[in-house]
């Protein structure tokens, strides 16, 4: 209930605001949902938001498995944390424009070249977060788990894996975030669909409300996974957690 | 089954980078069916002792000796449960091949039958404990070991679960080693009991306890107990003289 007032009082001081600088600059939220029903029922804006999906999806997997185990390796290996420590920092610093622009230079205006990157973007924050996971993993345990003669894998599931899910967590929920502001830049310069691409036509053209309807779509779809996904997946990792008063 | 214990020292380095030594040459042997008692001052280096017996650390000189496929069940001074998972899948995931029969009769000894579905963090440390009793006992150890069990625990409750090791004690051949402060808990488990010196920790007294355990009355308790005073006091006035 809160939130739908909340959502609402956004929705006022759009409005507001629309009609004090003028429907050039600030396109009224009627005039934006119609560019949103026309796309809509021509097709696009389903082509296009399906395609940066598809991307995001898969550069979100890629980077967080690869990045997770990198993680844990590097918290529980001593030297691989002195050998990856480098090339983490590298990673880290690298602004996502430039792996960008190098990828479509090095492996052409692909659709791999494109995930890569955005893939390449995610992986550090990932191995930085499950590492500190891993090292905040606690020993005492372990040692229950050693004692009690527990196989690696049932140890693994559950003695290690709970500790690290919150991490696991906190890494996807700041991840996820940052692969949908990537994703967009990456689409821009190299892809010919997507919603990214769509922003660029519409960059171009100073077409405002239609770059508002593709960005607020977007931003629709990631409030829905974040509820439907994000937040139930954290809720199940903690249920075992006294609630907070 | 035998377990034997020959631990010639074991130093640790500090982080201002002197180093320290845990433990003196400590050497005994347990058989099965016996019940070993290791009693001594706080911080002496029993939990030392300990993790090196289990196999947890491998940073020291000597030697241990215990059979390859002995099953371990170890009672930590701290429950060590898990907490998210439930009172009944932290004894399962310890021992997967307990039957309901086995649990449903452990959990009723131990009073946790209204628990089993509880998460840790629900339970007070007294309950905790009884968790870990509970799931140590679930492996059917050949080896059991006990830090400390019955600590935080109401006399008439360390009674029962007292009771209750010696029942298992008796029902299997497991070799048993306890640790603990109280010279009460030490004279009614155990068999051989290790007095231990301040750090770093050399056994200072063997005493065997010759009858048998379910012979011993609150009579014959009092009379071990009284002989062990005058052996603590007769060595203090040996030293005091030399």
């Amino acid at each position: 209930m809160l939130r739908l007032l909340s959502f609402a009082l956004f929705l006022v001081i759009w409005w507001i605001a629309a009609l004090l600088v003028g429907g050039a600059k600030l396109p009224s939220p009627p005039a934006v949902l119609q560019v949103m029903v026309a796309e809509a029922s021509s097709g696009a804006l389903f082509l296009h938001l399906g395609a940066t999906l598809a991307r995001v999806a898969l550069a979100f997997i890629l980077a967080m498995s690869l990045g997770s185990a990198i993680g844990y390796l590097m918290g529980r290996v001593k030297l691989a944390d002195r050998l990856g420590d480098p090339w983490l920092i590298l990673l880290l610093n690298l602004p996502a424009l430039v792996v960008i622009v190098l990828a479509y230079i090095w492996a052409g205006l692909t659709e791999a070249a494109a995930i890569a990157a955005i893939a390449i973007n995610k992986l550090p924050t990932a191995i930085v977060t499950l590492r500190e996971g891993t090292r905040a993993l606690d020993r005492s345990l372990d040692e229950m788990a050693s004692v009690f003669a527990m196989p690696r894998w049932r140890a693994f599931r559950h003695v290690v894996l709970p500790q690290l899910a919150p991490y696991i967590a906190a890494s996807a929920r700041s991840g996820l975030s940052l692969v949908w502001k990537i994703v967009l830049v990456a689409e821009l310069l190299g892809r010919p669909n997507g919603v990214g691409f769509e922003i660029g036509i519409a960059f171009q053209l100073f077409d405002t409300p239609r770059l508002l309807a593709y960005s607020l779509t977007f931003a629709a779809v990631v409030l829905v996974i974040e509820t439907l996904l994000v937040q139930p997946f954290e809720a199940r990792a903690n249920r075992w957690r006294p609630r907070a008063a | 089954m035998r377990l034997e214990v020959d631990i010639t020292g074991k130093t640790f380095r500090s982080a201002a980078g002197g180093t320290h030594e845990v433990l003196a040459p400590v050497k005994f042997a347990l058989q099965s069916g016996e019940v070993g008692v290791l009693i001594g001052p706080s911080g002496c280096g029993k939990s030392t002792m300990l993790r090196i017996i289990l196999g947890l650390d491998h940073d020291f000189a000597g030697r241990i000796a215990r059979p390859p496929e002995a099953r371990i069940g170890m009672v930590f001074q701290e429950p060590r449960l898990l907490p998210w998972r439930s009172v009944e899948q932290n004894v399962r995931l310890a021992a997967p091949d307990v039957t309901e029969a086995k649990l449903s009769e452990l959990f009723r000894i131990l009073e946790l039958e209204a628990h089993r579905s509880h998460f840790p963090g629900e339970l007070s440390l007294g309950l905790a404990r009884r968790v870990a009793l509970a799931r140590a006992f679930a492996v059917e150890p050949d080896l059991l070991v006990l830090d400390e069990p019955l600590a935080s625990l109401d006399d008439a409750l360390a009674g029962r679960l007292r009771d209750e090791i010696a029942t298992l004690v008796a029902s299997r051949p497991v070799m048993t080693l306890l640790v603990t402060h109280s010279l009460d808990d030490a004279v009614r488990l155990g068999d051989r009991l290790f007095f231990l010196s301040p750090r770093p920790a050399r056994i200072v007294a063997e005493v065997p306890i010759g009858i048998p355990r379910d012979r011993r009355g609150d009579a014959e308790i009092a009379a071990i107990k009284t002989g062990l005073a005058q052996r603590i006091h007769g060595d203090r006035t040996e030293r005091d003289v030399s």
